[in-house]
């Protein structure tokens, strides 16, 4: 980790040039492929176990299209529910708002100590930093983020999110951090060190925040998966329990997360089950958090909902399967996103809940190869959602001056005037054979361009134009033939 | 064997200028099975270039002329599964969102003629034997359109089977892509190389003398690189294969 990595899309580098250090990191790529090669196989052998997938991916698909088509009435009776049993919920419209409003309540409670069950959408709305400008000590209580915050790293992956550190460097930010002068990189002995850690924050911080893989209209109740059991002592040792979830966590029925939690296991870390599923309803005497709040936010997300291609993007249920099989990810793991929100999924979500501008090197940081659609459990087609997105980014360059300086843009422009008449095609086509000969060597290759073109060949060779086109060739053969 | 099949043959942009024996290999194949082989001179590009950059207006005058060109003919083949995804994926949308009810009625009428070559071989005449002789250790890579958009599936290996003299090796990581992508390519060009190395190491080690695809753009950056690395493998198109005898290559 050479170099610190920036996480906000406002100022992140553009996608090619966070990709160079990250290519660059052999150690990195070694631990991204490694890690990503173990959850695929994972995924993909229960996928296969599982015969009625299809239909079950088919369910989990329209369960969600289903929900965003009536998101506001299930977000009403979310809201109706959850407070009927005791619950407070607040809506925040961007994340500004929400974490004004988690400040607020912190406030209230005094809390100068909070601790935090993995949550993306807390990392969405850069929290942790907003929280220790404001004197409270935020603690991560998952191992991979404890393992990033002890670190002074920043997520990768959204369901592994230390997926790129290896146990040689756990160990080495363990013993720093905690102050072990002797500690070896043996699973259990580092898993140890973090118990020890973690027990001390559960048993003196009365306040937890956490996120949600699901909020339960029906119920009003809100529900959590994990492999840890840490997100399990955060629902039960604290006071106040405070919930970020984005609007679109709602799903309709309780029953529904039988479909829902069958695919999301599978999918995220290739378990038939994930070891930890909590779900509650409200406060209970006695059992749990006393005080809780549900914090919802849009963030971009109603935009979002009105756009006919782009509102599938909401469907995600962050499994971070197309992360997994990405074969761009595999390359440059998350940080090149400058994003929390990483790979395919990252490339249409971000651009979406920033500004469009702040992260439009995203939608083309995709060979457009299609893994992530075939792999998605809730059917996103992310392809083209990416496709949609770069028409948004042209039509912006459209009407600006940075046009006649983009040799892309320009390209396309031209080859536009050129097909659309054969007969100008033609004359490119013959215009392209004499302006490349000039750069083709003896054996017929090309073996460097200068300008755009040199991007090609700063790994491969292209081969010379040849003397005849097809349709060279086919007229003439024409012409033989007729004699 | 075909009777009096007539097929319109769409090369594509990049085959007639840079690949241009692919296209000699379509017509002497087709023409060796009986098949009739028509060009129209007219034809320019598909716009898939256009519409995966982002450019949706200039993909729909690409749309409309092919639908316009191709409006009367029996069927259309294209060796090149990405241009025949383009089609297939992309055109429903440009042409419902950009063009009228009458432009979408004719290519929805068109749409079933059109054929990639592995599905008009298989599919259309029921061929899987073409009489093809090519004494050569081959490994064969799957576009990710051919693989995921057209769901070609065991076709391109059924052809392969049969050509006579033909040692297929199997490829490990068939369904990862090249790292390709069009323009991504050059706006992307170190992840575009990272991907390509990838898929490399697992080509090289099939030791096979020629690696083949039904998609010139994927195996113009494999053998691109595969060249520039002095490396003993060379790409070739698919239709070359199926189109070389003993009497010789195409």
């Amino acid at each position: 980790m050479s170099e610190h990595p920036v996480m906000d899309p406002r100022v992140a580098p553009p996608f090619p040039e966070a990709a160079l250090p990250v290519l660059r990191n052999a150690q990195l790529r070694k631990n991204v492929a490694h890690a990503t090669d173990v959850i695929q196989g994972k995924r993909n052998r229960l996928v296969t176990e599982k015969t009625d997938w299809s239909e079950l991916r088919d369910a989990a698909s329209a369960l969600r299209a289903h929900t965003l088509e009536h998101l506001g009435e299930y977000l009403e009776q979310f809201e109706e529910r959850c407070t009927g049993a005791g619950g407070v919920v607040h809506w925040a419209a961007d994340a500004e708002e929400a974490r004004a409003i988690i400040l607020a309540i912190l406030r209230e409670e005094e809390a100068d100590q909070v601790i935090k069950i993995k949550t993306m959408t807390s990392a969405e709305i850069q929290l942790n930093p907003f929280l220790a400008q404001h004197g409270i000590e935020p603690h991560e209580t998952d191992l991979a983020e404890i393992i990033l915050q002890l670190g002074g790293g920043e997520p990768s992956h959204i369901v592994v999110p230390a997926l790129h550190v290896n146990r040689s460097q756990v160990r080495e930010i363990f013993a720093r951090a905690m102050g072990l002068a002797v500690l070896s990189d043996d699973p259990q002995t580092l898993t140890a060190a973090a118990r020890t850690y973690l027990r001390q924050k559960f048993l003196t911080v009365p306040t937890a925040i956490s996120g949600a893989n699901f909020l339960i209209a029906e119920t009003g109740g809100a529900a959590i998966v994990e492999s840890e059991g840490n997100g399990r002592m955060c629902l039960t040792l604290p006071r106040t329990m405070i919930t970020l979830a984005g609007i679109e966590k709602v799903i309709p029925r309780f029953s529904d997360l039988e479909v829902m939690l069958q695919v999301l296991a599978r999918s995220a870390t290739g378990e038939r089950m994930n070891p930890y599923t909590s779900l509650w309803t409200g406060v209970t005497p006695g059992d749990g958090p006393q005080r809780f709040h549900v914090v919802l936010l849009d963030n971009g997300r109603s935009a979002m909902l009105r756009r006919e291609v782009e509102r599938q993007t909401l469907k995600c249920i962050r499994c971070g399967a197309c992360m997994n099989t990405c074969p761009v990810y595999r390359q440059t793991g998350g940080h090149a996103y400058g994003s929390v929100y990483p790979g395919p999924i990252g490339a249409i979500l971000t651009p979406q809940l920033q500004k469009l501008e702040h992260a439009q090197t995203l939608p083309y940081a995709s060979s457009l190869c299609g893994a992530c659609y075939d792999v998605c459990p809730v059917k996103i087609n992310i392809p083209e959602v990416l496709i949609d997105l770069r028409a948004q980014v042209t039509e912006k360059e459209r009407a600006s001056e940075r046009r006649f300086f983009d040799p892309i843009y320009l390209g396309m422009v031209v080859a536009n005037w050129v097909f659309a008449n054969s007969g100008r095609f033609r004359l490119a086509q013959r215009a392209a054979r004499i302006g490349l000969w000039l750069f083709t060597r003896k054996d017929g290759w090309i073996h460097s361009l200068p300008g755009v073109g040199g991007r090609w060949t700063m790994t491969r060779d292209l081969r010379g134009i040849p003397k005849q086109t097809f349709r060279e060739w086919w007229e003439k053969r024409g012409k033989e033939r007729a004699q | 064997m075909v009777g009096s099949m007539r097929i319109s043959l769409f090369i594509t942009c990049y085959n007639d200028t840079l690949f241009p024996e692919t296209g000699r290999a379509v017509v002497r194949l087709l023409e060796r099975l009986g098949v009739d082989v028509e060009f129209r001179p007219a034809q320019t590009c598909c716009g898939q270039m256009h519409a995966n950059t982002g450019f949706r207006g200039e993909a729909f005058s690409q749309a409309k002329r092919f639908v316009k060109l191709y409006a009367d003919a029996e069927a259309v083949v294209i060796p090149s599964s990405s241009c025949v995804a383009m089609i297939r994926d992309q055109y429903p949308g440009l042409i419902s969102e950009l063009g009228n009810d009458a432009l979408r009625r004719e290519f929805d009428v068109l749409l079933p003629r059109v054929y990639e070559l592995s599905e008009f071989l298989v599919d259309k005449i029921g061929v899987e034997d073409v009489g093809a002789y090519f004494p050569h250790r081959v490994t064969y890579h799957a576009s990710c359109h051919g693989l995921r958009a057209l769901h070609l599936g065991d076709r391109p290996f059924r052809l392969l089977r049969h050509v006579r003299g033909l040692e297929l090796a199997n490829l490990d990581n068939l369904d990862r892509c090249c790292g390709f992508g069009g323009t991504f390519s050059v706006k992307n060009a170190e992840v575009s190389s990272a991907m390509m190395a990838a898929k490399l190491q697992d080509v090289l080690s099939t030791r096979a003398e020629f690696c083949t695809a039904l998609d010139n753009s994927c195996l113009m950056h494999l053998g691109g690189a595969l060249h520039r690395e002095f490396a003993a493998m060379r790409t070739i198109h698919m239709a070359e294969i199926l189109a070389s005898t003993e009497a010789g290559q195409a």
